[in-house]
């Protein structure tokens, strides 16, 4: 059922528009004088001035991979971040462990690991669904290039901006 | 004599259009890009030259080079007319406006027609065609409805625009626009009764409806000419932009730099009109030396980019009208009082023979 | 450069008045009357009556127009685009015009006024402005009043008519 919003009955001083008008343009007529006189100083001009410091902790920037203390690529392709990524912008090429190796229980590692940063939102959902704390989103934000090419974060530079990480969860580790 | 008179009027348009109105128009969009800014606490563009004064060049250099993108379906010979058309008449209108005494005793105006206020607003009138043709060509909806809807609200406004004037010209007693100048410098400017014979009170008295004319008028220029709080032709919110919705490149960049093109315009004939033109207290006029004449085209364009900032601060004020509210506006209020302003004028002149 | 401008506008006139009737798209056609209209001004300009040719321009190109352009584009006539040429009507239409030309041709062929040059003008700028109001004001005084009264009618009319067509529905 619609419901008519009612609107609010004017009195004749609101209706005549004019008064109402001329109080805005002395609102602005403020703010345009006060900026003017160096008053009012909010902008950063970007890249010469940053607030990199006191970024908060909850900041998200670039998705990127990291390694554990024993410098180990914590993620093991399971490919949930692909999954769940809203703008599709994980690409993983899993590659298999071989059953010799110490680690074959992990059975899969990421062979490639592509973020294409036109599509990537800054969501946050592949830090939250890796069951291993693999990914995290870090306080880089600044992402540039001249070609989509450049715009797509490899494996490498994924684990340079990443670094190292210490969490919880440890597949590798024997003790699971 | 008469290669003489081409001569100095090719001068003229050339000096005019070249030299003040094209970079006044990039330079009012920069205008507009800063003082919006300002109000709202933001620096704006201040990063090409000193404090930005180089962003319209970067502009322009941008809009030039940008992709220039036809889309499919469009009816491209009407597509192509119509930026040229958006641009046009407000450039045409400014040939009757006098912006200067006179300078080495050539008269500072393209062309002195007695019918100056009539060709402005025949010139003006054609104005919509580039933005009704625009957004009809664009084969889009959002466009299409743009130009529906600058169309009817050009018509209803030009109505107030044209009989807000009438006043002036019932106390001139001519159209040519060089004459409400010379009136306004021997009897004091319109709608500033303290300047020339103030010691008549009729005077004080005919200030009344010129206020009213003159506030009637501005507000018909703020709807001919797209501005907010009447942008409904072009409303971002609404209409994604309005007629130019589809141009990309230099094409929008002339249905853009049109508009403001128009407000300089527009600005220049509510100068003449209003303001005392050219004139200012205490500056002779061209015949007593270049200097003056040089001055006295100062002042005119120093009066026109006052308005512009009025412009400007308006727009960044208001909110925009419905338009149904707009076109109530228009044809109940502003078309009765400027109907009712023209009687009020011709009573203080019955009752008191100016 | 009168004559050269004479026959600049001349044919511009002509050229978008035949485009009216030729152009298949109602929009195109709206547009090249407006210009027609452009070049009628224009030779009333240099007639030197710079009234009457603004007003040209500022009533029928400036108002009358856009309200016909207005009407047209919220009509869709793609159909009109098209539709076949109706060969019988337009070649009666031809004769009919060309008969009509014939005697507008003969009508003027016989008025001695159209043969000779006029005098040139006592002055060259007149303030046709004010001879056209002082005309209308004094000896059509009551024909244009007349007229007002009609038009304020008919305005009225109007009003009542689209009220009453809101107040069926
Ligand atoms: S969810 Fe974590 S472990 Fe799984 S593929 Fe993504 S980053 Fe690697
Ligand atoms: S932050 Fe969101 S969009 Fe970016 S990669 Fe992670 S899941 Fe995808």
């Amino acid at each position: 059922m619609a419901i008519p919003a009612s609107r609010p009955n004017l009195n004749w001083r609101e209706r005549a528009f004019l008064p109402a008008i001329v109080s805005g343009l002395f609102i602005t007529w403020r703010h345009f004088v006060r900026y003017i006189f160096g008053r009012t100083k909010v902008t950063i001009q970007y890249p010469e001035q940053t607030r990199d410091a006191d970024l908060p902790d909850y900041y998200r920037g670039t998705p990127a991979l990291v390694k554990d203390e024993q410098g180990r690529i914590r993620c093991v392709a399971c490919q949930l971040c692909e999954f769940i990524c809203p703008p599709r912008a994980i690409k993983i090429l899993p590659g298999e462990i071989p059953t010799d190796d110490r680690f074959a229980k992990v059975e899969k590692y990421p062979e490639e690991f592509d973020i294409d940063m036109i599509r990537c939102i800054y969501c946050g959902m592949c830090e939250e669904v890796c069951p291993e704390q693999a990914i995290f989103l870090r306080k880089d934000y600044v992402v540039t290039g001249f070609t989509r090419e450049e715009m797509v974060h490899r494996k490498d530079k994924l684990l340079e901006i990443g670094g190292v990480m210490h969490g919880v969860v440890l597949k590798w580790n024997d003790k699971k | 004599m008469y290669s003489w008179l081409i001569l100095s009027s090719l001068a003229k348009i050339v000096g005019i259009l070249f030299v003040v109105i094209l970079p006044m128009v990039s330079y009012t969009v920069y205008a507009e890009r800063r003082v919006s800014a300002f109000i709202q606490d933001r620096p704006g563009p201040n990063r090409v030259g000193p404090a930005g004064l180089l962003q319209p060049i970067a502009d322009v250099v941008k809009l030039l080079i940008k992709e220039d993108f036809t889309p499919a379906g469009v009816n491209t010979f009407y597509y192509w007319l119509a930026p040229c058309l958006a641009m046009m008449p407000s450039i045409i209108t400014i040939a009757v406006v006098p912006f200067g005494s006179t300078l080495f005793d050539v008269p500072m105006v393209i062309a002195d027609v007695n019918i100056g206020i009539l060709w402005v607003f025949a010139i003006g009138s054609l104005g919509v065609y580039g933005i009704v043709i625009g957004g009809w060509a664009s084969n889009s909806k959002y466009p299409f409805l743009g130009g529906v809807r600058s169309s009817s609200q050009m018509i209803s406004y030009e109505l107030s625009l044209g009989l807000a004037v009438i006043p002036i010209f019932m106390l001139v007693g001519k159209l040519r626009l060089t004459d409400v100048v010379r009136y306004q410098i021997d009897h004091g400017w319109f709608i500033a009764p303290f300047i020339g014979d103030w010691a008549n009170p009729v005077k004080w008295l005919l200030a009344i409806p010129m206020l009213i004319s003159f506030f009637v008028f501005m507000v018909a220029m703020f709807a001919e000419t797209n501005r907010l709080p009447f942008d409904l032709p072009e409303a971002e919110q609404e209409l994604a932009g309005g007629y130019h919705t589809e141009y990309s490149s230099m094409k929008f960049a002339l249905f853009f730099l049109g508009e403001y093109t128009a407000m300089i315009a527009g600005s220049a004939v509510m100068v003449t009109l209003f303001l005392g033109g050219w004139h200012f207290p205490g500056i002779p006029d061209g015949s007593h030396g270049w200097i003056f004449g040089l001055t006295n085209i100062v002042v005119f364009f120093a009066k026109v980019t006052a308005l512009l900032f009025f412009f400007i601060w308006v727009r960044w004020t208001l909110p925009r009208f419905r338009y149904d509210q707009l076109m109530r506006l228009g044809w109940l209020f502003f078309f009765e009082l400027a109907l009712v302003n023209i009687f009020l004028v011709a009573g203080i002149l019955a009752c008191f023979h100016v | 450069m009168q004559l050269f401008l004479f026959w600049c506008a001349a044919l511009l006139m002509l050229v978008f008045g035949v485009a009216v009737i030729l152009n298949r798209n109602p929009v195109a056609s709206a547009l090249s009357l407006v210009v027609s209209f452009l070049g009628l001004a224009t030779l009333f300009m240099m007639l030197d009556a710079y009234f009457i040719g603004i007003i040209q321009v500022l009533v029928y190109a400036g108002a009358v127009m856009v309200l016909f352009l207005f009407i047209i584009m919220l009509l869709d006539l793609r159909a009109e685009n098209l539709r076949k040429i109706n060969w019988p009507a337009t070649a009666g239409g031809a004769v009919v015009a060309f008969v009509f030309l014939i005697q507008v041709l003969s009508v003027i062929g016989r008025l001695t006024d159209a043969k000779k040059t006029f005098p040139p003008l006592a002055r060259s700028t007149i303030d046709d402005v004010r001879n056209v109001g002082v005309t209308l004001f004094t000896n059509f005084n009551f024909p244009f009043q007349v007229i007002g009264v009609l038009v304020l009618v008919a305005t009225i009319g109007v009003v009542v008519l689209s009220k009453r067509e809101l107040a069926n529905k």
